[in-house]
C-alpha cells in the first residue's frame, strides 16, 4: 500500500512578535509558581499604592488562593495561545497590534483577579471589554466581525455600567471598597435595604460578561474572532470574569435566598439551554461556544450554593473546563487552519493526517464527557455531590446538571468522531499536521486533564482548597480522590454517559428538530437586542434631524426658549415685590445713550439691507460699551468696543456668502410674531433680573479683597486684569482653551464645506 | 478689495495698531488693556490687511500657521503655572522676580500666552473665511 508519510513542518512558520512575546506570560507563570507554595499554605501577598485617596481609590493588589488559581489559568492559557497564534496568525496583517491587544488583555485579566479595590477591578473589567471588542473585530474589513464585536461591546459594556452602579450602591450602603475587608463586615449588607438592588447590579455585570440567559447571544457571535482569541477570551479567561466576580462577592452577598434562588435557576437554565443549542450548529466553533455557555451556567448554578461542596464543585469545574475548552478551541483552530473549514459535514478521516491533534482532542473531549481516568470525571462526581447538597432547588439543580452533562457527552462525541473518523473527503487528501507551536498547547492542556484525573489529590490540596478557602469561611479539608466508591453520584455519572450515548445516536434527527425549533421561535433575545438597538438609532436620528438641523435661527430660538422657561420660572419664585431704580448722576447722558441703543436696535429690526443691520448691531454694541464706560468699567468697555469692531469687520467679510435677506422677509407672520415675543420676553427677563439685583444689598467682600491685595500680592493696579491673569488664572486658562477649540472647530467646518464644493 | 483709500489707510493703520496692541498688552497690569484686548486689536489689524491684500499675503506675513500660534500660546499659558509647582505652591500661583522697582512675574507670561492663543484663533478663522 502506498502510504503517504505524515508531513510535519520541521521548522514552523512563526511570526516574531508572537514568538518573542510568549516570554511575558511564561515569566509571569514562573513567578506565580514561585509564590504558589506560600499561597497554598494560606499566605496572602499584598501591595498598595495611593491613587485617589480622597475618593477611597487605592491601587491595591492581592494574591490569595482564588487569585492564584485564576492567574495560573490566565498565564498558562496566555502562553500557549500566544505561541499558537504566532504560527496561526503568521500570514495575517497587523501582527504587532494583535499581540499588543492579546497581552494587554492578559494583563488586564490578571488585574481583575488580583485587584483588591472594587473600582480598580472595575477599571480592569472595562479594559477587558474594550480589548475583547478590538479582538473580536480584529478582522476589521469583515462586516459581520465588526457587527459581532459591537454586539459584544454593547452587551458587556452595559453590564459593566450595572457593575459600576452596584459598586457605588455598595459604598452607599456602607460596604468597603476593599475586597479583603469584607469577611469582617458580617450581615450588614445582606440586611440593608439596598441589598436587592446591589445584588441585581452585580449579577447583571456578571451575567453579561459570563453569557448567562438572556444575555448569552453575544458569545456564539464572538466566534468571529480569530480562533486563538476565542480560545483565550471566550473559553478560558474573560467569560470567567463574571464567575470570578460572583465568587468574590459570595462572602459579602451570598447565602440569602435571593442569591441562592436566582443563581441556581439562572445558571441551571443557561446550562441546559446552552447544551441544547450546542447540538444545532454544524460549525465546530459555534458548537464549542454553546458548550462554553453551558459550562458558565453550571458554574453560576453552583455558586448559588452555600456549602463547601457546591463551591468546590464550581472551582473544580472551572479548572476542568478551562483546560479542555482551551485545548479544544486550539485544536479546532488547527483543523480550520489546515483544511480551511470548520463544518462538521465537510470534515472526516483526519486521524491519520493530524494524529497528534487527534490525540489532544481525544484527551480534551473525554475529559469533557467525564469518562473515568479523566479530570472531567472528578469534576462531574463533585458536581453531582454539590447539586444534591444545594440548599435551594436541589432537584432542579441535579436534573439540570444531569441533562447538561448528558448533552455535553454527546457533543464531546460529535467533536471527537466527526472530524477524525470516517472517510476522508477527497479534497483533504493533502492535509498535514500542524507545526509544534500549534500542537504544544492542545497537547499539554489536554494532557493535564488526564494527569489531574489520575492524581486529583494534588489539585484538591494545592489549588482547589486554597481557592475555596479564599471565599468561604469554612475550613473543612477538601479532598478529591480517584474513586469515590459506589454511591449516588457514580450512578448519576453512569446514567449521564448512557444518555449521552443515546443522544449521540439520534444526533442528526435532534439537530434538525432543534434547528427548526430555533427558527420558529417567535421571540428571541437577538431580536430584542436588534429592536432596542434600532429604536435607539432611530430616535437618535430623529433627535439629530429635528434639533441639529443646521439652522442657526433654530439653535438660538431653542437656547433662548430654554433660558426663558428655566430662568423665568426660577425668577418668578424669587421676584421681589418692589423694584428700585438705579441712582444715576448724569440722567441726561444715560437717557441719551439709551435712546441711541433703542434707535440702533430699531435699525437692526427694520433694516432692508444686511449691511444696515450689521451697522445697527455695531451701534448697539458701541452704546452698551459707552454705558460700561460711564459706570466705571473701562476694561469691559474697551473689550466690548474691540469685540464689536472685530465682529463688524469679520461679518462684512462673510456678507456675500450669507443667504439673501429676502429669505427672512418670507417668514410667516406667526413665525415673526413668535420671534418678537421670544425676544421681548428675554429682554424683559434680563432687565427685571438686573433691576431686582439692586434691591439686594451689594456684597463688597470680594471687591474689598481684590482692592486690598491686587497690588500687594500681585503687583498690579488693574484689578480686572489681575483677576484674569493671576487670582483666577485657571478660569482664564479654561476659557482660552474653549476659544481655541471653537476656532478650530469653525475652521474645520469651513474647510469641510470647501472640500464638498 | 480694490480701494486706494482703504489700501493706503490700511498701510498706515496696521503698523500703528500693532504698536498699540503691544502697548495694551504691557500696560494691562496697571491700566485697562491686557492680552485679550491686545489680541483683538492685532486681529482687527490683520483683518484689515486680509481685506485689502488678500489671504495669500496674510499667510506670508505671519511666520507660522495660526493653529501653531494658538498652540504656542496655550503652552505658554499652561507652562507659566509650572514655576509655582516647583516652589511647592499651587499650580498657576504668580511667581515674581524684582529688579529694583520693576517686578516681572509669571502672570506676564500667562498674559502673553492668552494674547497668542486668542490671536491664533482669530487668524485661523480669518484665513478660513478669506480662503473659502
Amino acid at each position: 500500500m502506498n502510504r503517504t508519510p505524515p508531513c510535519i513542518d520541521r521548522i514552523p512558520n512563526c511570526c516574531k512578535p508572537g514568538l518573542f512575546s510568549c516570554a511575558l506570560p511564561l515569566v509571569l507563570f514562573g513567578m506565580l509558581c514561585l509564590a504558589w507554595p506560600a499561597v497554598g499554605q494560606g499566605e496572602v501577598f499584598q501591595v498598595e499604592w495611593a491613587w485617589i485617596p480622597s475618593l477611597d481609590i487605592y491601587m491595591q493588589f492581592r494574591l490569595d488562593g482564588l487569585s492564584l488559581l485564576f492567574s495560573l489559568i490566565v498565564t498558562m492559557a496566555g502562553f500557549f495561545v500566544s505561541l499558537y497564534a504566532s504560527s496561526y496568525m503568521a500570514d495575517k496583517q497587523h501582527l504587532n497590534r494583535f499581540f499588543v491587544y492579546l497581552h494587554g488583555f492578559m494583563i488586564s485579566m490578571l488585574g481583575i483577579v488580583t485587584a483588591d479595590n472594587l473600582l480598580l477591578l472595575f477599571v480592569f473589567w472595562e479594559i477587558t471589554t474594550i480589548l475583547s471588542y478590538l479582538l473580536i473585530g480584529f478582522d476589521h474589513e469583515n462586516n459581520t466581525a465588526r457587527e459581532h464585536a459591537r454586539q459584544a461591546l454593547l452587551v458587556t459594556g452595559a453590564g459593566g455600567l450595572f457593575l459600576l452602579f452596584g459598586i457605588l450602591l455598595l459604598k452607599t450602603a456602607g460596604g468597603s471598597m476593599t475586597l479583603s475587608q469584607w469577611t469582617m463586615t458580617g450581615d450588614e449588607i445582606r440586611n440593608h435595604g439596598l441589598y436587592p438592588l446591589i445584588f441585581i447590579c452585580i449579577l447583571m455585570g456578571a451575567a453579561t460578561k459570563s453569557a448567562q440567559v438572556p444575555f448569552h447571544f453575544w458569545l456564539p457571535n464572538a466566534m468571529s474572532a480569530p480562533t486563538p482569541i476565542s480560545s483565550f477570551l471566550h473559553a478560558a479567561t474573560m467569560v470567567k470574569a463574571g464567575i470570578y466576580l460572583l465568587m468574590r462577592f459570595h462572602p459579602l452577598l451570598g447565602g440569602t435566598s435571593l442569591w441562592m434562588g436566582t443563581l441556581v435557576l439562572l445558571g441551571g437554565t443557561t446550562a441546559v439551554w446552552g447544551a441544547v443549542q450546542a447540538l444545532a450548529p454544524c460549525d465546530l466553533k459555534r458548537i464549542l461556544a454553546y458548550t462554553t455557555m453551558m459550562a458558565l451556567g453550571i458554574l453560576t448554578m453552583f455558586l448559588g450554593g452555600q456549602t463547601v461542596l457546591s463551591l468546590t464543585a464550581a472551582t473544580t469545574f472551572l479548572m476542568v473546563h478551562a483546560l479542555y475548552k482551551a485545548s479544544l478551541f486550539l485544536a479546532v483552530g488547527s483543523i480550520d487552519h489546515q483544511t480551511g473549514t470548520r463544518d462538521l459535514r465537510n470534515l472526516g478521516g483526519l486521524l491519520k493526517a493530524m494524529p497528534l491533534t487527534a490525540v489532544a482532542v481525544a484527551g480534551a473531549t473525554l475529559s469533557m464527557a467525564g469518562f473515568p481516568l479523566f479530570f472531567g470525571f472528578i469534576g462531574k462526581e463533585i458536581m453531582y455531590e454539590g447539586a444534591l447538597a444545594e440548599e435551594m432547588f436541589p432537584v432542579f439543580a441535579t436534573t439540570a446538571t444531569l441533562a447538561a452533562n448528558a448533552l455535553m457527552t454527546a457533543v464531546a462525541a460529535i467533536i471527537l468522531i466527526a472530524p477524525f473518523l470516517g472517510p476522508r473527503p477527497l479534497m483533504m487528501s493533502k492535509v498535514c499536521e500542524v507545526p509544534w507551536t500549534m500542537r504544544l498547547g492542545p497537547a499539554i492542556m489536554g494532557g493535564l486533564g488526564v494527569l489531574f484525573g489520575i492524581i486529583p489529590e494534588w489539585v484538591s490540596e494545592y489549588l482547589v482548597q486554597p481557592a475555596v478557602f479564599a471565599f468561604h469561611p469554612a475550613r473543612e479539608e477538601i479532598r478529591m480522590v480517584f474513586f469515590h466508591g459506589f454511591n449516588l453520584p457514580l450512578l448519576l455519572s453512569m446514567i449521564t454517559l448512557a444518555t449521552g450515548g443515546l443522544i449521540y445516536r439520534w444526533r442528526i434527527r435532534l439537530r434538525s428538530i432543534i434547528q427548526t425549533g430555533l427558527e420558529r421561535m417567535w421571540i428571541n433575545t437577538p431580536l430584542i437586542y436588534q429592536t432596542i438597538l434600532d429604536l435607539f438609532l432611530r430616535s437618535g436620528g430623529w433627535f439629530t434631524r429635528t434639533f441639529q438641523n443646521g439652522s442657526l435661527h433654530t439653535y438660538i430660538s431653542i437656547i433662548l426658549m430654554a433660558l426663558a422657561v428655566i430662568a423665568g420660572w426660577a425668577w418668578l419664585v424669587y421676584i421681589p415685590s418692589v423694584f428700585m431704580l438705579p441712582v444715576i448722576n448724569d440722567t441726561w447722558l444715560a437717557a441719551g445713550l439709551c435712546g441711541f441703543i433703542f434707535l440702533a436696535s430699531a435699525v437692526v429690526v427694520t433694516a432692508r439691507q444686511r449691511l444696515a443691520a450689521i451697522g445697527g448691531l455695531g451701534g448697539v454694541g458701541a452704546g452698551v460699551a459707552l454705558i460700561f464706560l460711564i459706570f466705571g468699567a473701562p476694561d469691559i468697555a474697551l473689550t466690548q468696543l474691540l469685540v464689536e469692531t472685530l465682529t463688524v469687520v469679520i461679518v462684512s467679510m462673510v456678507l456675500f456668502r450669507l443667504p439673501p435677506i429676502e429669505a427672512i422677509r418670507k417668514r410667516t407672520r406667526a413665525r415673526n410674531l413668535f420671534n418678537a415675543a421670544l425676544s421681548l420676553s428675554i429682554g424683559l427677563l434680563v432687565t427685571t433680573i438686573l433691576l431686582g439685583l439692586l434691591t439686594e444689598p451689594f456684597d463688597r467682600s470680594l471687591t474689598d479683597f481684590f482692592e486690598e491685595y491686587s497690588y500687594v500680592a500681585a503687583h498690579g493696579r488693574n484689578i480686572v486684569n489681575v483677576i484674569l491673569v493671576d487670582f483666577r488664572s485657571l478660569d482664564t486658562l479654561g476659557e482660552i482653551c474653549v476659544v481655541v477649540l471653537a476656532a478650530w472647530a469653525g475652521v474645520a467646518l469651513m474647510r469641510s464645506r470647501k472640500r464638498e464644493e | 478689495m480694490e480701494s486706494v483709500i482703504l489700501k493706503t489707510a490700511t498701510r498706515l493703520m496696521v503698523g500703528l495698531m500693532m504698536v498699540f496692541a503691544v502697548y495694551l498688552l504691557l500696560r494691562g497690569h496697571h491700566e485697562p488693556g491686557g492680552g485679550f484686548s491686545a489680541a483683538l486689536v492685532t486681529g482687527t489689524a490683520f483683518a484689515l490687511f486680509a481685506i485689502t491684500e488678500g489671504p495669500k499675503r496674510l499667510r506670508q506675513a505671519i511666520p507660522m500657521r495660526p493653529e501653531i500660534i494658538s498652540a504656542i500660546g496655550l503652552i505658554l499659558a499652561a507652562g507659566s503655572g509650572l514655576p509655582a509647582l516647583v516652589l511647592g505652591k499651587p499650580y498657576l500661583t504668580g511667581v515674581w522676580w524684582s529688579f529694583n522697582t520693576l517686578a516681572l512675574g509669571t502672570p506676564l507670561i500667562f498674559d502673553i500666552g492668552v494674547f497668542l492663543t486668542v490671536l491664533g484663533a482669530i487668524l485661523a478663522v480669518l484665513l478660513a473665511l478669506e480662503e473659502n
